[in-house]
């Protein structure tokens, strides 16, 4: 393709070969106009979901909203795809309000509309119920900005859980999309996580251990776009006119997830494969190690929390240690050693 | 002189000036490539990385669409700016 002077002729859809081409997709730099592109994504989701077999017929799923683009564009998604090949689904919104004033609160105003336009049923759970009280604006006015976000993910994927379980869900859906994906392989790299590296790009979370799910302490995740680039995302929300709420957090800036984003970013302005070969490399070794277990990164052992009975592979959960450090006043000093044991136990 | 419509999405149009989601403007450029140029000095008024790093090219991560067309589909930023185009700056770097 020549990327040389300015087309004089617009670009054909290579699908259809008759409309005016709207969008280069990133992964195979197919061509599509507006219809042909809507109807390829929402076809590969819903290939990407039959496939992993991520529903069953009569399942209740909370699917994980935030007010932006990725969750609104899942819920728009769910419910379309819902529609139309019958998946026979109960679709629940479930937000998490995580106690961030001038952030939060106006995103759950856009979680709002969502419900609205959607007409899905929509819970919202809180830091402040949840947690005693401790809303992040209270986390971060006692340990500072650096390092809140680790607060922020482990309350926030327990919250997730919880009111997931008392929504009496059996699924829960979250819009993580392929340069989520990429980024969290390349976190996993440098942290030497190779247990993470190895399972984080799983469209569906595999159980805990056996039983887990059917004992109800446990509810499988899954990641319908997990194969769709941002970029995608983004233009579609915005050629179908779903609005979404796009600021950045409060306390966002000073993130370890922000660096890797922006190399993220980069590799892709020179090689858009990139992002969708970072998963594929992590779930091929997947395989790999599957067929040669190893004691590096087999299963760990998981059980309940001593303290509140959420599944954990330490004797307390890393939200229960985070917690006891906070009421201790140690917020800052509990990142070192979280899940590993409660200060005084 | 060219004559275009201006959207900004995804977060921008916090660090526009007015923080509008949209502007008419009369821009003294040619291409797609001057008219970024000509925006971060014009239009933005704080965080001017957010939108682009270095000369005439968005920052990686903001889409740009001219006509609601992907402007790699177009030439990017050496596409001749038409009276009348709608370019839109849409930023994926937020989080929800």
């Amino acid at each position: 393709m020549s990327t040389g002077d300015t087309p004089k002729t617009p670009k054909l859809c290579t699908e259809c070969a008759a409309s005016k081409a709207c969008i280069q997709r990133p992964y195979r730099g197919a061509r599509l106009c507006r219809t042909c592109f809507a109807a390829a994504l929402e076809r590969e989701v819903h290939e990407q979901i039959v496939r992993e077999g991520m529903f069953r017929a009569g399942e209740r799923v909370a699917v994980g909203v935030s007010g932006g683009k990725d969750s609104a564009v899942l819920a728009h998604l769910l419910r379309v795809l819902n529609e139309r090949h019958g998946y026979g689904l109960e679709l629940v919104l479930l937000a998490v309000d995580e106690g961030i004033h001038g952030y939060r609160d106006d995103s759950l105003e856009a979680v709002r509309r969502h419900q609205q336009s959607q007409q899905l049923p929509l819970r919202i759970v809180s830091f402040e119920e949840m947690y005693n009280g401790w809303t992040m604006d209270r986390v971060v006015g006692q340990i500072g900005r650096r390092n809140n976000c680790t607060f922020c993910g482990v309350f926030r994927r327990q919250a997730l859980e919880r009111g997931a379980i008392d929504a009496s869900a059996d699924k829960i859906a979250t819009g993580h999309n392929a340069d989520d994906l990429a980024e969290t392989v390349l976190l996993n790299l440098v942290r030497g996580d190779a247990k993470r590296l190895l399972r984080c790009t799983d469209a569906v979370a595999r159980e805990p251990d056996e039983g887990a799910a059917a004992d109800g302490r446990w509810i499988p995740r899954v990641k319908p776009l997990k194969c769709l680039y941002e970029k995608e995302i983004v233009t579609y929300a915005y050629l179908q006119r779903i609005d979404y709420f796009a600021t950045e957090c409060t306390y966002a800036p000073y993130s370890y997830r922000g660096a890797a984003r922006e190399f993220i970013k980069q590799v892709e302005t020179l090689r858009p494969r990139a992002i969708r070969d970072m998963a594929d490399a992590a779930e091929q070794l997947q395989d790999t190690q599957r067929r040669h277990p190893s004691p590096v990164t087999g299963g760990s052992r998981v059980h309940r929390c001593a303290r509140c009975g959420y599944l954990c592979s330490q004797p307390y959960c890393k939200a229960c240690v985070l917690l006891e450090h906070l009421n201790e006043g140690t917020g800052s000093l509990a990142t070192r050693r979280a899940g590993t044991r409660l200060g005084r136990e | 002189m060219v004559q275009v419509k201006l959207e900004f999405g995804g977060g921008l149009d916090a660090i526009v000036a007015d923080r509008t989601k949209r502007l008419q403007v009369d821009a003294p450029v040619r291409t797609l490539g001057e008219l970024i140029t000509w925006v971060r000095r014009n239009c933005i008024r704080e965080k001017h990385d957010m939108f682009a790093v270095s000369e005439a090219t968005v920052r990686p991560g903001v889409l740009v669409l001219v006509n609601e067309v992907d402007w790699e589909l177009e030439g990017t930023t050496r596409y001749e700016l038409q009276p009348g185009d709608h370019v839109a700056f849409i930023s994926t770097l937020h989080g929800g």
